[in-house]
């Protein structure tokens, strides 16, 4: 089985909007994967799918063998340690400095100080934030925030990390410095990355896995894609 | 270990959730505070009233007179009989010639009228006082007595003691619903100031939940958070209490008004009302930070 799987995936919301229609696809251990498309056709969705953020209506979806449609709210926490998250909002937490907002997601696990100092201080140096440790979010740019957000995702070693348009509050060069680092995690610890995203020149330029969300529906899916321009 | 781990960070969250929201930490204890002293005012008042209305049923007493021809082994029979009686207190047997002694020391004109009668002529009738365990059936009571034989008549006071002990009951009752209304308003205060509380930390749980904290891992730390807030907040009131009730116990000299209407003694009511008081500050915090919480973890 695959690290990832969907299989005849609906979901439609509870106003009528259906957002994802009769979708299929795996995604194996250690791919770099695009999840394109435009506004509204579903993308979103299928992202929040895979960390339950949202349940299908119809169809599973597996996660590292847990069917996440299958999961109880009690037991969602299960299936989130298995997970990085990167948002492009950042989701820092505006009262902690850099080090705090990483070691945050290390707390609830009950590991002891050390080894929780340790592994924060890891994933700082990964994504080059050594410097500013006791800096606090609003004393960060964009991109440095987006850094923090990303060693918190990965300071758990996570197997998968999702990445919900993390670059798209960033300019082109910032932008081009995250995906260095996000590609860097895909390469160095062999973790599955699933990014949405819009932006062109980052897809056009990493060539990697690509698929295409278009009105709920898998479009393209192609290995070395280009985002083309088919209606997106 | 792990667990102590978790539960220690738990603890050291809820310390520094009440710091970081101070200005809602302060809300809601104010809130708690305020409420808590009049809870406890509530308390204290009912307790006085409870030990006024006591004080007065105590001395509450049938009065059975005995038929005139009535011999001594007659009357000792119509004390058993009384005794055995469902409701009764305690009995003690009056001869008329007590009374009679009684009354002449009490006064000089009496004492002319009746230092004409010896032991033999006493006009007077021999009695008991009976007091009855529960007044509010003491009507009851002196009906059974009044139908042994031998016994002329059973006097308590009719009226003015039923009106007496129907006020004080409603007294009591009053006190009770406004404790109880209390700590109602109290519980929904508390739980709405922690709502606030929470809202105003959404996007924490939120992270948490993303990172993959166990729910029980959330709420733990807001519902200590609760039982901080409460505790802190019966500090004052337990004070109040402590020494306001103390201070006004020995300025009036232990009694308000006249030497009938006692109060309770400070160390009699003081401590329970303190450890009520924190009992309800405490359980009512954890419960509001408890519910309030729980709409949040649908993330």
């Amino acid at each position: 089985m695959q690290l990832i799987e969907l299989k005849n995936v609906h979901k439609r919301y509870s106003n009528g909007v259906m957002a994802l229609c009769d979708v299929s696809l795996g995604i194996s251990k250690g791919e770099f994967v695009f999840v394109i498309g435009a506004s509204g056709s579903g993308k979103s969705t299928l992202i929040k799918l895979l960390y339950r953020q949202e349940k299908p209506t119809k169809g599973d979806v597996y996660v590292g063998g847990v069917n996440v449609a299958r999961l109880r709210n009690r037991k969602v926490y299960k299936l989130r340690r298995k997970l990085g998250i990167v948002f492009q909002d950042y989701k820092l937490l505006p009262k902690m400095n850099v080090y705090e907002n990483v070691a945050f997601a290390l707390d609830v696990y009950g590991l002891k100080s050390s080894e929780i100092r340790k592994r924060t201080l890891k994933a700082i140096e990964q994504v080059g934030l050594k410097d500013k440790l006791r800096s606090y979010p609003d004393q960060l740019s964009g991109g440095e925030q987006q850094r923090v957000s990303i060693a918190r995702a990965i300071v758990n070693n996570p197997k998968v990390l999702i990445c919900d348009e993390p670059t798209g509050n960033l300019d082109p060069d910032t932008s081009m410095e995250i995906m260095k680092v996000i590609e860097s995690i895909n390469e160095d610890m062999g973790t599955t990355v699933i990014m949405a995203t819009h932006d062109k020149d980052i897809v056009n330029k990493l060539k990697k896995r690509v698929i295409v969300v278009d009105k709920g529906m898998i479009a393209r899916d192609s290995m070395k894609g280009k985002y083309k321009n088919e209606g997106v | 270990m792990k667990a102590f781990r978790i539960l220690g960070r738990n603890i050291k969250d809820s310390f520094k959730g009440v710091f970081r929201n101070f200005s809602l930490s302060i809300a809601s204890i104010s809130c708690i505070t305020i409420t808590l002293i009049l809870v406890g005012f509530s308390i204290i008042l009912s307790y006085n009233v409870n030990r006024f209305t006591a004080d007065i049923e105590k001395d509450i007493t049938i009065v059975v007179f005995l038929d005139n021809d009535v011999t001594n082994v007659e009357a000792d029979m119509i004390g058993d009989q009384i005794g055995k009686l469902p409701n009764i207190e305690s009995v003690n047997f009056k001869s008329k010639e007590s009374v009679r002694q009684d009354w002449i020391k009490e006064d000089p004109t009496l004492e002319g009228v009746l230092s004409q009668y010896d032991a033999s002529t006493n006009p007077l009738q021999d009695s008991y006082l009976v007091k009855v365990k529960d007044i509010e059936i003491i009507g009851d009571t002196a009906d059974r007595i009044s139908v042994i034989d031998g016994v002329y008549l059973a006097k308590y006071g009719e009226g003015t003691v039923e009106e007496l002990v129907n006020i004080f009951d409603v007294v009591k009752k009053v006190m009770y619903i406004v404790v109880v209304a209390l700590v109602l308003v109290t519980a929904f205060l508390i739980s709405n100031t922690i709502k606030i509380t929470i809202q105003s930390r959404k996007r924490e749980i939120e992270i948490m939940r993303l990172v993959g904290a166990s729910n029980m891992y959330i709420k733990l730390p807001f519902f200590f958070e609760g039982i901080l807030l409460g505790f802190i907040g019966s500090v004052i009131p337990m004070a109040t209490c402590f020494f306001g009730y103390d201070f006004l116990y020995e300025k009036l000299g232990g009694q308000l008004f006249t030497p009938i209407i006692k109060l309770v003694k400070p160390n009699e009511v003081i401590y329970i009302t303190m450890l009520v008081l924190v009992a309800v500050g405490v359980v009512v915090g954890a419960f509001g930070s408890y519910r309030a919480v729980k709409k949040h973890l649908k993330i």
